[in-house]
C-alpha cells in the first residue's frame, strides 16, 4: 500500500469516528449544549481538557522549540503544565460551584456589572479568535502534507467535520469526540518516540531515555547530546543562556495565560459536583503530562540523530555526509520529501559532494572551515515545525506510524478548534444575546442562536485559516498576554477577596490589559502592521523583558489597580459578599446547577 | 448551609493548603528549574544536574502530586466542616 493511501486510511478512519461520536451525542437543552448537562465523569472530562489544551502548538511544535534550544525553552514544559495548579486550587472549583456557564457570566454576577461582562467578553472573542486562526491554518497545512491535497479543500474538509459535531453536539458532542481526539493524539505522540527511544537509549520509556545511557556510545544520552552539538560550533544543549529574569517572567506568564483561558476554564462546568471539579484538574494533567514528559525527550534524541545523519562518519572530524548519499540511500529519504513542501532545504555552496552542517557564525567553526575550505552551513533551512511530523521517517520507522503521526496532529489542531469556537458561541449566544440584547430569550431559540454562533464563528474561522493575517504567528502571545492580564486575575479576585467592588474590578482589567496591549504593540507594531513598532523582542522597553513575558506584569498591574481603586470607592454590597461566601462552600452545588 | 464561624475556619484552613502548595509550585518550578539551579549544579542526574531535571521533568511531576494532594486533602477538609455535597 502506498505512504498516501496508509495516510488516508488513518486519517479517514479516525474522522469517520468523530462523525460517528457526533450523531450518538446531541445536544438537547442550552445546558448539554454549554456544559453537556454537567454530567461528565471527572477522569473523562480531563482527557477532554487535555485534548482541548493542546493543541498543534504542543503537538507538532513544542518538541521542536526545544530540541533546537535546549533547557532555555524548559519555559514552555513548565508553563503550560505549571498554570494547571493555579486552575485547581485558585478557579475550577469555585466557578463549578457557581454553576452558570460562562466564565464572563460569573465576572458579571461577581462584580454586579454589566459593564466587567462585557470587557470580559470582549477579552474572551479575541483571545480565542486569535488562537483559533493558528489551528486552522494547521489543519490547512497538515492535510496539505500528508493526504496531497490543497491547503483550502483539506481547511475546507476540517471545517465541515468540526461543524457537525460542535454545531449539533455542542460542549457534549465536543466533549466525547476530544476524549477520541485525545486518545488519537497521544497514541501518535508516543509510539514514534518509544521506537526512537529504543534504538537510542535501549528503554522504551522516552522520559526514562532522556537520562539514561545513549546505547551506541556508552556515555548519558545528554552527555552525548552536549558533546555533539558543542562539536557543530551550537551552544551547550543543558546549559542556562537565556536572560534569567525574562525566563522566569515567560514562564509565569504562561501558567497565568493557562488558567485563565476561557475555553479551558468552561470545561470545569461539565462535571457533577465541586469535588469532581478539583479531581478533573488532577486527571487533565495527568493526560497532558503524558506528552509533556515525552516531549523534551523527542526533542533531545531528534536532535541528536540529526547531528550523527549530518555527520556520519565518527563526526566534524569524519567526513560529512555526501550529496550522492542523500539522493540515494533510503535512510536519507525524508530530506527529499520534505525539500519538497520548503520548510527543508540544503545547498552545496563549495562544490566538494557533501553537505557540512555546522554553526557558521561561531569563530571555532569559521576558523575550521577556511582550513578545511567549507562556505558556510549546507543546511541551508530546518523548520523546526517539521521535526515531529519527519520524526518517524528520520527514526526509519514503518509506513503506519507515518499515518498515525498524520491523524494525530489533525486530531490535536481540531479539538483545540472546537473548543475555542464553543468558548466564542456560548460568549456570543448567553453573555451576548441572552445577557444583554434579549434577556427574555426562550431557551430553545436560544439554543438556535447558540448554534447559528457556532456555525458563523467556523465560516469566520475557515475564512480567517485561507486568509491568515500576517501576524497570525504573533498572536498566541496576545491570546495568553489577554487571559493573563485582564481574566485570571479577575476570577482570583472575584473569589479571594470580598474588598473588590465593580468599579475596582473594571478599573483593573481594563489597566492590565491595556499596558499588556500597548506593551505588544511596541514591540510587535500597532495591531501588528509591520513597522510600526518602537522596539524588539531583541532589545525591549524594559531591561530584558520581551513582550511575549509580559503578561506576568500585566496580571499584577490588574491586582494593584482593582485594589486601589475598590480602597477609595463605595463597599460590596452583602448579597454579593453572600455570593461570594456561598461560591467558597461545596455544599449546595446541585441545586445551583440550572438558572 | 452550616454556620459562618465553621465556614470561616474552612476557609481559612483552605487557604492554609492553597499557600503551602504554592510555596512548593514555585519552588520547584522558579527554584529549582531556574533560580536556584546553579547551587544544584553538583547533584549529577543521568547526564545532566538536578535543576535541568526540574526543569524538563520534575516540576510537571511535583504538580501533579500537589494537584491530587489538594483534592484529597479538600475532601476530607469538607466532610469535616460539614460542607461536602450530599
Amino acid at each position: 500500500m502506498s505512504q498516501f493511501a496508509i495516510n488516508l486510511l488513518f486519517v479517514g478512519a479516525s474522522f469517520a469516528l468523530y462523525i460517528g461520536i457526533a450523531i450518538w451525542a446531541r445536544a438537547g437543552s442550552t445546558s448539554e449544549f454549554y456544559a453537556a448537562g454537567r454530567g461528565v465523569h471527572p477522569v473523562t472530562n480531563g482527557m477532554a481538557t487535555a485534548a482541548d489544551w493542546m493543541s498543534a502548538a504542543s503537538f507538532i511544535s513544542m518538541a521542536g522549540l526545544i530540541a533546537f534550544t535546549g533547557y532555555d525553552n524548559s519555559s514552555f514544559l513548565m508553563g503550560w503544565t505549571g498554570g494547571y495548579v493555579l486552575l485547581a486550587l485558585l478557579l475550577a472549583p469555585y466557578l463549578r460551584k457557581f454553576g452558570k456557564f460562562t466564565v464572563s457570566e460569573f465576572i458579571g454576577d461577581r462584580f454586579y456589572s454589566p459593564t466587567a461582562r462585557i470587557v470580559a467578553v470582549v477579552c474572551l472573542i479575541v483571545a480565542s479568535t486569535t488562537y483559533v486562526i493558528g489551528q486552522m491554518t494547521g489543519v490547512g497545512v497538515a492535510f496539505g502534507r500528508f493526504l496531497e491535497v490543497s491547503n483550502t479543500a483539506g481547511l475546507l474538509i476540517g471545517a465541515c467535520v468540526v461543524f457537525a459535531y460542535a454545531v449539533f453536539g455542542g460542549m457534549k458532542g465536543v466533549t466525547y469526540t476530544q476524549v477520541a481526539q485525545y486518545c488519537v493524539l497521544i497514541t501518535a505522540y508516543t509510539i514514534p518516540a518509544v521506537f526512537i527511544s529504543l534504538q537510542l537509549t535501549g528503554t522504551p520509556i522516552p522520559a526514562l531515555g532522556l537520562f539514561g545511557d545513549h546505547v551506541a556510545s556508552g556515555e548519558p544520552l545528554l552527555a552525548k547530546l552536549d558533546a555533539v552539538v558543542t562539536e557543530l560550533g551550537f551552544k551547550e544543549y543543558t546549559a542556562h543562556h537565556a536572560d534569567t529574569l525574562n525566563m522566569v517572567l515567560f514562564t509565569l506568564s504562561l501558567m497565568i495565560g493557562t488558567a485563565g483561558l476561557p475555553h479551558v476554564i468552561m470545561r470545569f462546568f461539565t462535571v457533577p459536583k465541586v469535588s469532581d471539579a478539583r479531581w478533573s484538574a488532577g486527571w487533565t494533567l495527568v493526560f497532558i503530562a503524558l506528552l509533556y514528559l515525552t516531549a523534551p525527550a523527542v526533542g533531545a534524541m531528534a536532535r541528536l540523530n540529526i547531528s550523527e545523519l549530518m555527520w556520519p562518519n565518527g563526526g566534524i572530524s569524519g567526513e560529512a555526509v555526501t550529496t550522492e548519499q542523500i539522493a540515494n540511500d533510503p535512510e536519507y529519504d525524508w530530506m527529499a520529501t520534505w525539500q519538497k513542501t520548503g520548510l527543508l532545504d540544503w545547498e552545496d555552496k563549495n562544490g566538494d559532494g557533501k553537505i557540512q552542517f555546522y554553526n557558521d557564525k561561531n569563530e571555532d567553526l569559521q576558523a575550521m572551515a577556511a582550513e578545511k575550505g567549507w562556505e558556510g552551513n549546507e543546511l541551508t533551512k530546518f523548520n523546526r515545525d517539521i521535526l515531529v511530523l519527519a520524526n518517524p521517517e528520520i527514526a526509519n520507522l514503518p509506513s503506519w506510524v507515518i499515518g498515525l503521526v498524520a491523524a494525530g496532529g489533525l486530531a490535536a489542531a481540531l479539538s483545540t478548534a472546537a473548543g475555542l469556537l464553543l468558548a466564542i458561541s456560548s460568549a456570543v449566544s448567553h453573555d451576548l444575546i441572552k445577557g444583554a440584547i434579549n434577556p427574555s430569550i426562550s431557551e430553545k431559540n436560544e439554543l438556535l442562536s447558540a448554534r447559528i454562533a457556532m456555525g458563523v464563528a467556523i465560516a469566520v474561522a475557515t475564512w480567517l485559516g485561507l486568509n491568515p493575517p500576517g501576524f497570525a504567528a504573533q498572536t498566541v502571545a496576545l491570546a495568553f498576554g489577554l487571559a493573563a492580564a485582564s481574566i485570571f486575575p479577575a476570577l482570583m479576585m472575584g473569589i479571594f477577596s470580598t474588598k473588590i467592588n465593580n468599579t475596582g474590578a473594571v478599573a483593573g482589567m481594563l489597566a492590565g490589559l491595556t499596558v499588556t496591549l500597548v506593551y505588544i504593540f511596541l514591540h510587535k507594531g500597532w495591531l501588528f502592521i509591520p513597522g510600526t513598532n518602537s522596539f524588539t523582542d531583541a532589545d525591549p522597553l524594559l531591561g530584558t523583558i520581551k513582550s511575549t513575558s509580559f503578561g506576568a506584569i500585566g496580571a499584577a498591574v490588574n491586582f494593584a489597580v482593582a485594589y486601589i481603586v475598590a480602597g477609595m470607592t463605595k463597599e460590596t454590597p452583602a448579597e454579593i459578599k453572600a455570593l461570594v461566601e456561598s461560591v467558597r462552600v461545596p455544599r449546595g452545588a446541585g441545586a445551583a446547577q440550572d438558572h | 448551609m452550616s454556620d459562618n464561624s465553621s465556614n470561616d475556619a474552612y476557609w481559612k484552613a483552605n487557604v492554609r493548603i492553597i499557600l503551602i502548595s504554592l510555596v512548593i509550585w514555585a519552588l520547584v518550578s522558579f527554584g529549582f528549574g531556574i533560580l536556584l539551579r546553579p547551587m544544584l549544579a553538583g547533584i549529577s542526574v543521568g547526564g545532566s544536574d538536578l535543576g535541568f531535571w526540574f526543569a524538563q521533568q520534575g516540576s510537571i511531576l511535583v504538580f501533579l502530586a500537589l494537584i491530587f494532594n489538594y483534592a484529597w486533602q479538600m475532601n476530607k477538609l469538607d466532610i469535616a466542616h460539614g460542607v461536602d455535597e450530599e
